[in-house]
């Protein structure tokens, strides 16, 4: 169907690629989402006053752009402290706090709807504040808290398509690579888009079909 | 270990450079927004079509952007179209990258916020002899555009943070793509991204507040 | 006048008017009751064409609602009607409720359509809400304004399906004043109510609907003073 100059060595590349814009995801949303939950449990416990500071600094990964939040970690790593230090590196650990300050307020929402009533009812039981968390709280926000997190876990791997400025080569860029020696745009980008899709599209309908199934349940 | 010397001084004089960038970057923001929400509403409208086809459009339009990194939808914009003879400016490649984009996450929006609007309000219009479009314009898309003014807050702040993608298809006006020729000239990576990073900072923020106080103006109801 | 001839609907597979006919003459005012799920609502909604229909025919002014080529927007120029649910425009203001379909359907100027509302307005009794959001507004109110929505279309029948249904008790009385009104006025009603004391008081005539059909239809001195049938007789004795 295509005339193309594609050869199987392209195609690993290609994989190669993907490979790392999938192991950048698991590195990112695991570490992001560990960390995430402490700050989104911290920043509900202490309140709105005296979490400020920390609202302050997730809201910063929020509300600057990611290629910048790459190139100012990389040079300040490796530059001004003077650390070598890989690019996967840099990009992984950009990308942990990147979905951690998203995930901390999906974790805050989860708490926040969990009603008072249920709780106190807990407390009244006895239960410790750890109990009351683990078997109240958690369950409880899981299911409002749950659809945005594979959200946001699915919006991290598209985000990984500009770790490409801090030389690590994942899906996007290994595409751009080859567009520039083939010259065969728009097929190789068919490519690229369709793994996204492919891998993006399934697990965002099974996202939505548990947002509206729990929600049929309330 | 700490032998780097800030020099700040360097980087600060480019600042006017990089306000001019940071206008570029408002500018398509706002326009790509302006853009979006308009073809928004009409997906809407061919997702609540009976035509099949209208409605196949509207997915497939919502399920792309969803589901593909924006940087991708800005080198399709670019080089896919490339391909079929329609050759783009960074510009324009830019802005409809980020117009597409803005458009399938409203559409999803609008969709939302459809739902939380009871159905009786469209019987109530109708039955006071509005045709279906009327009770649309003048009823429904009302309401839907004040439930889905939050969504559609966060999507100017991302449609600003995306502006920064242009760097890919060689933009080079708008406050990233100034950032980055600034860099290549100077090699102060930190000072010149900062200071790009604190005026990001200053936009998304000026957009969450006042969306906020606008808010509270505009739906007194 | 509104004719209905044998008319048939159903929703599935249950069929909930089983060959209705019924002429409402310019002027008449009647009240239609009946246990729920009788179908009395639905007809109020197929005559104004909202609800299709499955046979039968259905004929206000002598057109045919539910025939191919008439236009229902123009059609239901004629008709207003208010529902159970007030359906307030939450994002208008009172006066601006009013206006809307004055402007967009009638093609009135602001002007107009703005010294219509307020008429209609004062005259349900809500003048000194004209400039607040519904959301202001207790049931009743919402209701009246949503009956001065209905009559500043200049209409020439009016349908009512339980508007008192869905209000508190102590505000089912201003609203029922002000279909009193109406009724005084010679305006042409259908009112679809669970209230007999208002029904025995404005109707011309009253209609009992049971099961998909009218059981009984005649003066309220007769249908409320001597019922024929059994179950007009077990309906009474039940809400009464």
């Amino acid at each position: 169907m295509f005339d193309t100059a594609l050869t199987v060595n392209d195609l690993l590349f290609l994989a190669r690629g993907a490979g790392m814009t999938l192991l950048v995801t698991a590195i990112a949303v695991g570490l992001g989402t560990l960390m995430g939950i402490v700050f989104g449990v911290v920043r509900y416990q202490v309140g709105p006053w005296w979490g400020a500071p920390l609202t302050f600094f997730l809201d910063i990964f929020r509300s600057i752009p990611l290629l910048i939040q790459l190139v100012l970690a990389n040079a300040f790593v490796t530059t001004v402290l003077g650390f070598r230090v890989s690019g996967f590196t840099v990009a992984c650990g950009v990308l942990s706090l990147y979905t951690a300050a998203y995930c901390a307020e999906i974790v805050r929402g989860g708490i926040e709807a969990v009603p008072q009533t249920v709780r106190r009812a807990a407390r009244s039981l006895g239960m410790s504040w750890g109990q009351d968390m683990t078997h109240i709280v958690l369950p409880l926000a899981t299911r409002v808290a749950l659809p945005s997190w594979i959200g946001l876990a699915l919006g991290v791997m598209k985000d990984t398509s500009l770790v490409f400025v801090v030389q690590v080569v994942e899906l996007l860029k290994s595409t751009q690579i080859l567009i520039t020696r083939l010259q065969e745009p728009l097929f190789l980008l068919l490519i690229c888009g369709l793994f996204y899709f492919l891998i993006s599209f399934p697990i965002a309908r099974f996202g939505g079909y548990l947002e509206k199934k729990w929600l049929a349940n309330d | 270990m700490f032998n780097y010397t800030f020099r700040w001084n360097q980087a600060l004089k480019s600042l006017p450079q990089m306000l001019e960038g940071a206008l570029v970057t408002m500018e398509i923001a706002i326009l790509s927004m302006v853009i979006g929400i308009a073809i928004a509403i009409v997906l809407t409208l061919f997702r609540l079509s009976p035509l099949r086809p209208l409605r196949a459009v509207a997915a497939v339009w919502v399920e792309i952007a969803r589901n593909t990194p924006a940087l991708f939808q800005i080198y399709m914009v670019h080089f896919g179209l490339g391909s079929f003879g329609i050759h783009l400016t960074p510009y324009l490649s830019l802005l409809i990258g980020i117009a597409y984009n803005n458009a399938g996450y409203l559409t999803e929006n609008f969709r939302g916020a459809l739902t939380a609007i009871p159905e009786t309000q469209t019987r109530a219009a109708r039955s006071l002899g509005m045709t279906s479009l009327q009770a649309f314009r003048h009823v429904v898309m009302p309401q839907m555009l004040r439930i889905a003014f939050l969504p559609m807050t966060n999507q100017m702040v991302w449609a600003i943070l995306m502006t920064s993608l242009g760097a890919v298809v060689a933009m080079n006006s708008d406050l990233y793509g100034v950032a980055n020729d600034l860099n290549a000239r100077t090699f102060r990576t930190f000072e010149i991204f900062a200071i790009a990073a604190v005026i990001f900072y200053l936009i998304t923020k000026t957009i969450t507040i006042s969306a906020r106080l606008l808010a509270a103006r505009l739906f007194r109801y | 006048m509104i004719e209905i001839e044998n008319v048939r609907k159903s929703f599935g597979s249950l069929e909930v008017l089983k060959g209705v006919s019924l002429t409402v003459p310019k002027g008449e005012v009647l009240t239609v009751i009946g246990g729920s799920g009788s179908g009395k609502s639905t007809l109020l909604t197929c005559i104004n064409g909202l609800e299709p229909i499955d046979s039968g025919r259905i004929l206000v002014d002598g057109v045919e609602v539910h025939a191919k080529g008439t236009d229902l927007n123009r059609l239901r120029r004629k008709i207003g009607i208010v529902f159970q649910q007030w359906n307030a425009f939450p994002h208008l203001t009172v006066l601006e409720n009013v206006m809307l379909a004055q402007r967009k359907v009638l093609g009135r100027s602001r002007a107009e359509a703005e010294a219509e509302a307020v008429r209609q307005l004062k005259h349900v009794g809500l003048g000194d809400k004209l400039s607040v959001y519904p959301s202001r507004l207790s049931g009743g109110q919402q209701q009246r304004m949503a009956i001065a929505r209905a009559l500043a279309m200049s209409p020439d029948y009016m349908l009512f399906d339980e508007v008192t249904s869905a209000l508190d008790p102590q505000l089912v009385g201003e609203v029922l004043d002000t279909l009193r009104m109406l009724a005084a006025e010679g305006m042409t009603m259908i009112c679809v109510t669970h209230e007999m004391k208002f029904a025995r008081e404005v109707s011309d005539r009253v209609a009992f609907f049971h099961q998909g059909v009218i059981a009984e239809i005649a003066p309220p001195e007769e249908l409320f003073g001597a019922p024929r049938t059994p179950e007009l007789q077990k309906f009474l004795a039940a809400t009464v």
